[in-house]
């Protein structure tokens, strides 16, 4: 059994464990994150023996699952797959240890099933990541929605319901979209090989052959799946729900973690299966990844609820991601790749942060807060190191990847990367207000404030007692320091990242660079 | 003397039988014979467990002198009874997977624990609202001619797919129809709407079974023969008239097509649906359906391969009507058993595209997608019966919210199910719907399976709304009652929901008896 399979397997089985224990709220929880904590330990044999230099694909393993279609279970990870593992298997502890801070459940709900449906997520999520067999990836990719939808539909928001039906359709409108490309993929090459197979190695022999037109087809199908995971405009619209009314920390998980599905998607399967397509449609693929970061980040600034806020920043983020993937050189794919990481830790962080503010202050208006940085300093700073990441401050962990895109991205679309630049002015505006409105000022708002005084008298909002809004514990800041340490160290040090996916983004791009 | 009596001294032969063949067949319509003059010599309070026994004895007799003739069976199927019927491959797997699915929908309708006394009418000749009706709604009693009466659907269904002339499929096609009509009409509570069903699907069924006939009629005048095989032949390369041609194949698919609740002929399906027997519908749902598509199967594969380019421009129109009807309307539905029944006309489209595609992947696809769907749908069928409150099942919408709290392993079971009709991977929903699509996507169907994919997220839809109600909605403070099944049905959803998920993950056997071989062409 090879680490990875046993990185798979833990959180299945800890998560049944949760679900007998749910009866004890304390138990449940302890059990959770010490499994979680047991995965986190596991991805440092599985980083050690991962050779940059070795194989594409390694910690492979198969076993013969429909052998009338050639589908196997077969699983493997490359560079890029291991980032999205390790930051999954960070991001779920931490998660859990906030998840006291973040989140208030619906009435009835026990913390049991939230935290079991999180550990089947997770270990489905690094599977998906895992999966080296196309009907694999796809089966994955669809089963990972049904927990996500529980998720979201039993303990989210008071528009838990719509959020979570729409997240399902959007998702598995895409995937089927997506299967019919993997049929296609998978008769072109039982006619070429006289027996269908789903290999992901084989397929990409086969289909990166084809002529265009069948290219485009089945780029077309992938794409349309991938997109609608990563957001990319204009399929994005359920995003803002999802990330408004899921628990906080499931949020961090869909936003962090899953939706890098799609983009991972784009990496290991548009640009390999379909390099003709990938290379003629890329345009239109940019301008949506452009419109994608200006449109994202306008609406991020005229956001009112921080929820929303937050998805809004990750659309315009995904938009730099998809640029750097579809401008085809090695540094604008390595920058995007390491993005995938980044924008996790930094987007992951800002999301808890903003979570245990509005968990504090009990409502997710912004405007119901003004000068907390008085209050709790503490969080204050917090909130700041995960938006000047957001916004990509050299000196944090995104900087590089921001950088590498927009550099790479300038040699072959330098009009492109003009544009996306200016994401990069209007980030810094949008994050910098929204921290200028809750932290900076005089105390103020409903959520600072006790009730106002009654109508009729007019007076100033700073008139009210201040309402008591504790700092950040220190068990709250030691969930969060891991991320902070990663922010501030990845930015100053990048290079075990790059040197870990570089191998991978070359071979990514060889095939399509060649067009 | 005349030459017509002359004619008459000549020695007839009787036809060769293989009784091995057709023995499976033959024990089910035996089956049946005994179970009416059960009822004619049984005193009543023993007839129930005399029906039962025989029934499911029958059956599963049928099962093993089938599982014996298919180890030895030969390769390109054998015909017999003179050239009427056709025991190939195709024949045997829908032998194999009607009296499956009809263990699980007897045990359904035997049993009596859920509704005291069964889901079925004591007496069928009172009035319904009168004071006896109200009396036998109280009593325990049950019209156990059910039994037969699904004995004799079942044979009718087993001759459908084996027919190999159309007369023999047409004489299949009422002795399956007409106890089916009665079992609608035998439901113990709303009376009058099981009623209404039964004669709507009387009336529509007895027009489909005249647009067959006509059909027939045509195809005889253009071939001079009603045997598959002679038609095809007729077909290949003929100056004859292709009005008549065309226009009998298409009366014949509108008699098929009817019977496999496919739109736009499927009017009859939600009504018939929603007023049979809940156990009634669950055997229709799914058996109905194995023998409509067989018959489908075998009448275009056999009869019009030739002419395939001509007429699989109607098909394709029919199965993206019958998709978009189930999909769209489905999900406007308020009854569940309604929106089970537009989720069954969705299938159908679904179904078609398999049907179409006339090739070997087609053929496995189309068998292993009935297999599921027949297990699946009446597992469903199964938990909806459970749902009640004081007038009977609840099957309205409404009812369901929040059943999850009250009783979370009925509220998973039915998820499961759902998200098997949704096609959800490691259900056996989606390993049908994959089979299907892939085959028609290899035989130059991409459009249609595209149209198909955005179809059935369209009607994942409605199933999710099931979900909702059930996981995330506040029950309602006087909603119904989940009956603790007895033995009968919870075996019943048991087999159904470890098919669904059997096939699911581990398809392959099943569909490697679904591709074993294909129809016997000659004959």
């Amino acid at each position: 059994m090879t680490w990875l399979l046993a990185l798979i397997l833990l959180p299945l089985l800890g998560a049944v464990a949760v679900a007998f224990l749910r009866r004890d709220d304390r138990l449940a929880v302890m059990t959770a994150f010490a499994v979680s904590i047991v995965e986190l330990v596991l991805i440092l044999p599985l980083w050690l023996s991962y050779d940059p230099g070795g194989d594409r694909l390694q910690q492979v393993s198969s076993l013969e699952w429909i052998p009338a279609f050639g589908v196997h279970i077969s699983f493997g990870i490359d560079g890029i797959a291991l980032l999205m593992i390790a930051v999954i298997a960070l991001l779920v502890p931490v998660v859990i240890a906030l998840l006291r801070s973040t989140d208030k459940l619906p009435e009835g709900k026990d913390v049991g099933g939230l935290l079991s449906l999180i550990l089947v997520q997770q270990s489905l999520t690094i599977a998906v990541f895992a999966a080296t067999d196309v009907f694999l990836f796809y089966v994955l990719f669809e089963i990972m929605l049904i927990p996500m939808y529980f998720l979201i539909g039993g303990y989210g928001g008071p528009r838990r319901q719509y959020a979570a039906v729409k997240f399902f359709l959007y998702s598995f409108l895409g995937g089927l979209i997506m299967l019919a490309s993997a049929i296609g993929a998978y008769s072109l090459a039982a006619d070429e090989l006289g027996e269908g197979t789903f290999d992901w190695a084989t397929l990409v022999q086969v289909v990166s052959e084809a002529p265009l037109e069948t290219q485009i087809w089945l780029f077309l199908g992938f794409f349309l799946a991938f997109a609608i995971k990563a957001p990319l405009v204009p399929f994005h619209t359920w995003l803002p729900d999802a990330a408004s009314q899921a628990p906080v920390g499931v949020t961090v998980l869909l936003v962090g973690v899953l939706d890098k599905v799609g983009t991972f998607g784009f990496l290991r399967y548009s640009l390999p299966m379909t390099p003709d397509a990938s290379a003629e449609l890329a345009p239109f693929v940019l301008v949506l990844a452009v419109v994608g970061v200006i449109y994202g980040s306008m609406l991020a600034a005229g956001q009112t609820d921080m929820r929303r806020f937050v998805a809004y920043v990750s659309i315009a983020h995904f938009g730099f991601i998809a640029l750097g993937i579809f401008a085809f050189t090695q540094q604008a794919v390595a920058g995007s790749a390491t993005y995938m990481l980044n924008h996790s830790l930094a987007t992951g962080m800002l999301i808890l942060v903003l979570g245990i503010v509005a968990a504090r202050g009990g409502h997710t208006r912004i405007d119901a807060y003004g000068g907390m940085a008085k209050v709790t300093p503490v969080l204050a700073a917090m909130l700041l190191i995960a938006g000047l990441s957001a916004l990509s401050l050299p000196g944090t962990n995104s900087f590089i990847s921001e950088f590498l895109v927009l550099l790479g991205a300038f040699d072959t679309r330098p009009a492109y990367a003009v544009v996306a630049t200016v994401g990069m002015v209007l980030a810094a505006a949008y994050v910098l207000w929204l921290y200028q409105r809750i932290m900076t000022g005089p105390v103020r708002g409903d959520a600072m404030l006790a009730a106002a005084p009654g109508p009729g008298t007019v007076q100033a909002p700073e008139m009210g007692a201040r309402k008591t809004i504790r700092d950040l514990g220190g068990r709250e800041i030691a969930a969060l320091a891991p991320l902070v340490v990663l922010i501030i160290g990845l930015g100053f040090y990048p290079k075990p990242v790059l040197d870990t996916v570089n191998p991978s983004v070359e071979q990514t791009i060889t095939a399509v660079q060649e067009r | 003397m005349n030459p017509f009596l002359a004619q008459q001294v000549q020695p007839v032969d009787a036809p060769g039988i293989d009784w091995g063949a057709i023995l499976p067949m033959v024990i089910v319509f035996g089956a049946a014979c005994v179970g009416v003059l059960i009822e004619a010599f049984v005193p009543k309070h023993q007839r129930w467990s005399g029906q039962v026994v025989l029934t499911l004895g029958s059956i599963a007799a049928a099962g093993i002198a089938l599982g014996a003739y298919v180890s030895g069976r030969p390769e390109h199927g054998v015909v017999t009874m003179g050239t009427t019927l056709s025991i190939d491959t195709p024949a045997l797997f829908l032998w194999g997977t009607l009296l499956a699915l009809s263990v699980a929908a007897v045990l359904m309708i035997a049993d009596r624990s859920v509704e005291p006394g069964g889901s079925f009418v004591a007496q069928a000749g009172i009035a319904p609202g009168t004071v006896q009706d109200r009396a036998q709604v109280q009593s325990t009693g049950m019209q156990t001619e059910v039994f037969p009466l699904a004995l004799f659907a079942l044979g009718g269904m087993m001759a459908f797919t084996a027919a190999n002339d159309l007369l023999t499929m047409f004489i299949a096609l009422e002795v399956l129809s007409l106890p089916l009509y009665l079992m609608c009409g035998l439901a113990r509570r709303r009376r009058l709407l099981s009623q209404e069903a039964a004669v709507k699907y009387f009336l529509l069924g007895a027009f489909a079974s005249a647009f067959f006939l006509y059909g027939l009629a045509l195809l005889y005048g253009y071939a001079g023969s009603v045997k598959l095989a002679d038609i095809a032949t007729a077909s290949a390369g003929t100056d004859r008239s292709d009005t008549l041609l065309f226009a009998g194949l298409g009366l014949l698919m509108v008699g098929l097509l009817f019977k496999g609740s496919v739109g736009p002929f499927h009017t009859w399906t939600p009504d018939v649906y929603q007023g049979a027997p809940t156990p009634v519908t669950g055997f229709m749902a799914a058996c109905t359906k194995v023998a409509a598509f067989g018959g489908i199967l075998r009448v275009l594969t056999v009869a019009f391969e030739a002419t395939s380019w001509e007429w699989r421009g109607v098909l394709w129109a029919v199965a993206i009507i019958s998709m978009a009807i189930g999909a769209v309307l489905g999900l406007t539905q308020t009854d569940l058993k309604r929106m089970i029944a537009y989720s069954s006309i969705a299938h159908a489209g679904f179904l078609l595209i398999g049907t179409m595609a006339l090739t070997d992947e087609g053929l496995s696809g189309t068998l292993f997608y009935l297999l599921a769907y027949g297990f699946t749908t009446l597992a469903a069928f199964g938990v909806i019966s459970l749902v009640r409150d004081s007038s009977g099942e609840a099957t309205h919408l409404s009812a369901w919210a929040g059943l999850a709290k009250r009783s979370p392993l009925l509220a998973g079971v039915f998820t499961f199910l759902l998200l098997a009709l949704a096609g959800i991977p490691l259900t056996s929903g989606f390993v049908g719907k994959f089979v299907v699509f892939s085959a028609a996507l290899s035989d130059g169907m991409a459009p249609l399976v595209v149209i198909a994919l955005v179809f059935s997220a369209v009607a994942a839809f409605f199933y999710l709304r099931v979900v909702v109600l059930m996981y995330f909605s506040e029950p309602a403070s006087d909603g119904p009652t989940v009956s603790v099944p007895g033995a009968f049905t919870t075996a019943s959803i048991a087999l159904g929901v470890i098919v669904t998920l059997l096939l699911g993950v581990l398809p392959t056997f099943a569909l490697d008896w679904a591709g074993a071989g294909g129809f016997a062409l000659g004959g």
